[in-house]
């Protein structure tokens, strides 16, 4: 029984399993047709089951789940760099990023359940690049960098360049994300994340806020505001940014700074809640995110 | 085209010839006939088709089985001994922790892997531990106290 009540079938696959990159950009490099790149498969699989997604009989399927070369969580000097298929379960539990950067792994540890975190990778998440992605909003804010590599090239693209509109990036089809680097947090950065849903468990974000701040002798030495959720990518509130910079540190500033990044988001309304919604939640989760920051 | 695959089934090996689009929960369901894997949503939002993979806890709905070649893994008739029920599954008897019954082989495998890995979880870190199992019948209040109480059990060296 393949056809269950309104769930739709998977289309016939031709299914590939590269053993390294070398042989996955091949691979790429040389099918004709429309070909996916597959790991957890938990964002696929959902996809074409309500028909959000749907494929031809024959789609080529390349699958890098648990290629070692895309699965490895390493710091290098003073960045950390993560594989593009490791795991969201393998990020919540690392002792490197819990150690240097928490504020993924707690993101992270909010995602979907615990199943879906033992299949799906942080590279998937990125790559579906949902406006809600909620690995997006902590790396935003860590300034994260994506190596984009294909059969010819290898190259580096800032995550805030990297989303281009709801569920699109700029990778092409013959190119793989292979890793995702960011710098370790210095002693006087702050980080903060919360994320709001209609429910505290297994749900998707009906917004997401993650801050980064660094506070020099009571005023704003720099600041970032990441959201999802509110506006077609992942975003930056970069107005928001600009106007607390320089600034004091104070609750009245934060509260000013928080009413411009309500000013900035630009939600839709959906099944979730409705663009007044988000837009208020914006202010509240911000002024709430930075005000942990600063104490 | 079939592809050929390799699976540890509850500690029996199995050689098996899959189409690709396959999902797990259909080989483990339909093929070799494990009916304690229920097709729920199929989408990876419900949790009854839990099964444990590499002893993580997986949605079997979202995994191809030519991804899980090579893996081992048990469903809830692998912690049947000679026919007798696990303490946990005792638990969940004695404590009501199912009505239907529908979403109980998920939870079980789910809190078998969550006892494996912690020492007496506080009842926060059990409700957050079975957040990808959805149950409409009861409530959860008795599914965390069958865990409880097992962990009791597991504790006192009542557990396989």
């Amino acid at each position: 029984m393949k056809n269950f009540i309104g769930s739709r079938v998977l289309p016939d696959l031709v299914y590939h399993h590269p053993r390294d990159m070398r042989e996955a950009l091949g691979l790429l490099n040389e099918i004709a047709g429309e070909c996916k790149i597959i790991s957890g498969c938990t964002d696929l699989i959902p996809a074409i089951r309500r028909g959000a997604w749907s494929f031809d009989d024959g789609l080529n399927v390349v699958d890098i789940k648990g290629m070692k070369e895309l699965t490895s969580i390493k710091k290098d000097g003073d960045t950390i760099c993560i594989g593009a298929a490791t795991r969201l379960s393998e990020i919540v539990h690392s002792p490197v990023i819990r150690e240097h950067t928490p504020v993924l792994a707690d993101a992270v540890n909010e995602m979907a359940s615990l199943q879906v975190r033992n299949s799906a990778t942080i590279g998937g998440n990125i790559c579906t690049a949902s406006p809600a992605a909620d690995t997006a909003p902590p790396l935003l804010v860590l300034d994260a960098q994506a190596k984009v590599k294909s059969f010819d090239k290898e190259e580096l693209v800032p995550l805030n360049q990297f989303f281009v509109g709801p569920g699109e990036t700029v990778l092409g089809s013959k190119d793989i994300l292979t890793e995702i680097q960011f710098p370790i947090l210095r002693p006087d950065e702050k980080t903060y994340r919360i994320k709001l849903g209609r429910r505290n468990a297994f749900t998707l974000s009906v917004i997401s806020v993650a801050t980064w701040v660094k506070v020099k002798d009571g005023v704003f030495d720099s600041v970032r505001i990441a959201l999802g959720a509110v506006a077609p990518i992942p975003m930056r509130a970069k107005n928001a940014e600009e106007y607390l910079t320089g600034k004091e540190a104070t609750a009245q500033v934060i509260d000013k700074g928080a009413k411009v990044v309500e000013g900035e988001v630009k939600p839709i309304s959906d099944v979730r809640a409705n663009a007044e919604y988000r837009k208020d939640m914006a202010y509240i989760l911000t002024k709430r995110a930075l005000m942990a920051c600063v104490n | 085209m079939k592809a050929p695959i390799q699976l540890t089934v509850n500690q029996k090996e199995y050689a098996l010839e899959v189409e690709p689009s396959a999902m797990l929960l259909e080989v483990l369901r339909d093929q070799l006939k494990l009916k304690s894997v229920h097709r729920g949503c199929l989408e990876g939002e419900c949790g009854v088709c839990t099964v444990l993979l590499n002893s993580e806890p997986v949605n079997s709905c979202l995994i191809l089985a030519v991804q899980a070649d090579g893996a081992k893994i048990i469903t809830l008739e692998g912690l049947l001994k000679h026919g007798e029920l696990h303490p946990l599954m005792k638990s969940f008897v004695e404590n009501l922790g199912f009505q239907c019954g529908y979403c109980t082989s998920g939870f079980l495998m789910t809190a078998y892997s969550l006892l494996n890995n912690s020492k007496k979880p506080t009842e926060e870190e059990i409700r957050k531990g079975i957040e990808g199992n959805l149950c409409r019948c009861t409530g959860y209040v008795n599914i965390v106290k069958s865990i409880q109480a097992a962990a009791e059990e597991k504790d006192s060296g009542n557990w396989w």
